[in-house]
């Protein structure tokens, strides 16, 4: 019953950020297209996070086997992009199946520090095989290795429109991705594990094979947001493996709201703009204070834990909108 | 040099990882212990006393032995007290529930490493040795400092041991560890008892930071190692067991020490991450733990 509010509002959104590309300059319009690719990253944790309730530490790993899975294929093997990006979505997915295997067999915090670590020998491995890798330096992807010529049809993604437009398109698929896997009898089953998982096993539900399929899906999605990021951006490093960008989702969704499927939008927007502005005014306020992202997104975490637990579309679901999916 | 002469330095080397190491996971392990947390923010304490250490021996730039000591008594103090603060302003609010201890702690590692860039600044900088003694054996000379540092680990473990097994403080904390509900029944301030553990654990954080400075530069983010080390060594040794712990220490320590001079040190660190994942995957309770009720 509240299907067509929910398609409509997801709908309006995607009209609106593609509005947006038309009102924001340019500098603005280059953040967005970097937010939405991030806010899928985000979409994709969510789904793990959000509705399964397992908190990992370790989607680093997925983003960046995403990245490295498609900027590899296109700078080693010269790759087409389309191959490319389903590569990247497919490494992300196949080292999450392999990772789950393993980590699902632990909870709570465990489960955390096991991710975690699992993610920190994917970023040490980024280093060891630096001559592949080019470790922290990175590898770039020249513009001419980014570009689709398709039946007289020309895209060049290192054009900002281009780009803008392709991210906007991988984040609308993604987001009704989301609206229909929560929707569906799949995303109730994950929802009842997150709510009570000894009860859910007792209903007959395969409690492993669910979260094996949900840590699958959401590190697919998140890979496939590392695999975008290296096309659309043309970098390839292992900071993108380290630690702080398996921290940086959980931030995203907690601030916009875990399981909502619009939160991590929101919580990647606002973020992003609250580092970027912060610094900006700090660093004149206090020009030797050093003020980087650091500060802020620790204040910012503990604040949400503190005061502000459900985010803001999730308190605006538990106080106005109960039909929010 | 030969082998074996090779493999002795090797096996000081991380004699020396070992003992700074297991002061380190100590802290952790009391933690988790007592309160059932994990504090991701453990290894920024170590930065943290790292960096003091460094700020309280440039007080006394013309005396290394003395900025040595007042740095090995104003250090902990500091971080101690910057744990009990933070203790008693988040922890206690989140009402020490797993999952939101671990956001949060992660966003107090974040303040911690901002406030340091902050009043540190971005170099690394090294503390002078408190004495220059080298020690000379048959093949090689070895710095009598880092003998030291061996010798003082033992001396303050041997001293946590005591504090744990034959004092009041000991036999509180214990009780709180083993059964939170009876120690409150029998009038232990259980509270009291979470934020004295949360600062004496940052405070052994802080003393072996203090004791590792003189080898190993402060620096503002120095603090992953020591956590992801402490967080090895506490789970092969089995969460909350201390004499786990000791012996995880050592055998990290010294095989560390070993793998990293003979092969890559990046290797070393990929095999033991690995290792001790799949050791908390097929074996929980540590390999010499024993299960938990």
């Amino acid at each position: 019953m509240n299907l067509g509010k929910q398609i409509f509002l997801h709908l309006l959104v995607i009209a609106l950020l593609a509005g947006l590309e038309y009102l924001l300059p340019v500098y603005h319009q280059g953040v967005f297209a970097r937010v939405m690719v991030l806010a899928v990253f985000a979409m994709g944790y969510n789904i793990l996070f959000g509705y399964t309730g397992l908190l990992s530490l370790g989607h680093a790993m997925f983003f960046s086997a995403g990245l490295y899975g498609a900027g590899m294929t296109v700078y080693h093997l010269d790759w087409g992009l389309p191959l490319a990006f389903l590569t990247g979505i497919f490494c992300a997915a196949a080292l999450s199946l392999l990772i789950g295997l393993l980590a699902l067999r632990t909870t709570g915090v465990a489960f955390m520090i096991v991710t975690m670590m699992f993610a920190q020998v994917f970023f040490l491995a980024t280093l060891y095989f630096g001559e592949w890798t080019r470790g922290d330096e990175g590898i770039v992807l020249p513009q001419a290795t980014r570009l689709i010529e398709f039946s007289g049809l020309h895209f060049d993604f290192s054009n900002p429109v281009t780009r803008y437009y392709a991210a906007l398109v991988l984040f609308a698929v993604v987001l009704f991705i989301t609206l229909g896997i929560v929707r569906s009898r799949f995303g109730r089953v994950l929802v009842a594990i997150r709510e009570n998982e000894e009860r859910t096993r007792m209903l007959g539900y395969n409690v492993f094979a669910n979260k094996l399929w949900a840590l699958v899906i959401s590190a697919g999605i998140s890979g496939a947001a590392g695999a975008a990021y290296a096309l659309l951006f043309g970098y390839v490093g292992s900071t993108f493996a380290s630690v702080q960008y398996s921290i940086l989702p959980l931030l995203w969704v907690l601030l916009g709201g875990a399981s909502t499927t619009l939160g991590p939008l929101i919580g990647t927007v606002l973020m992003y703009y609250l580092v970027d502005f912060s610094s900006d005014v700090l660093a004149r306020a206090v020009p030797d204070w050093n003020f980087s992202y650091l500060g802020v997104v620790g204040v910012a975490l503990i604040l949400l834990v503190l005061f502000f637990p459900k985010g803001i579309l999730g308190t605006i679901r538990a106080r106005w909108a109960r039909w929010l999916p | 040099m030969a082998f074996g002469p090779h493999l002795l330095l090797a096996t000081l080397e991380g004699l020396v990882t070992a003992a700074v190491l297991s002061l380190t996971a100590l802290g952790l392990s009391l933690v988790f212990g007592v309160m059932r947390v994990v504090n991701v923010a453990h290894g920024e304490f170590f930065m943290l006393g790292a960096v003091i250490a460094w700020g309280a021996a440039s007080l006394f730039t013309g005396n290394a032995a003395l900025g040595f000591v007042a740095a090995l008594i104003i250090s902990p103090l500091v971080v101690g007290a910057v744990a009990f603060i933070s203790e008693r302003l988040v922890l206690r609010r989140v009402e020490y529930n797993p999952e939101a201890t671990i956001v949060a702690t992660i966003g107090l590692l974040y303040i911690l490493q901002q406030a340091a860039l902050t009043f540190y600044g971005p170099e690394a900088r090294p503390v002078e040795a408190p004495f220059n003694l080298r020690i000379q054996l048959p093949w090689f000379g070895y710095s009598g400092y880092k003998l030291f540092v061996i010798a003082a680990a033992i001396v303050l473990l041997l001293l946590v041991w005591l504090i744990l097994t034959r004092t009041r403080i000991g036999l509180v904390m214990r009780a709180t560890q083993i059964d939170r509900e009876m120690a409150r029944a029998f009038a232990i301030p259980v509270d009291r008892v979470y934020a004295g553990v949360f600062a004496l654990g940052a405070m052994l954080a802080a003393i072996a930071a203090v004791l590792i400075v003189p080898i190993q530069q402060a620096h503002y983010l120095m603090g992953l190692d020591p956590l992801l080390l402490s967080f090895i060594v506490v789970i092969i040794g089995g969460l909350g067991s201390l004499r786990g712990t000791l012996v995880a220490a050592l055998i990290i320590g010294v095989s560390d020490g070993i793998i990293a001079m003979f092969f890559s040190p990046t290797l070393a660190k990929m095999i033991a991450t690995a290792a001790v994942a799949l050791v908390l995957v097929f074996r929980p309770q540590g390999l010499f733990g024993t299960a938990t009720r």
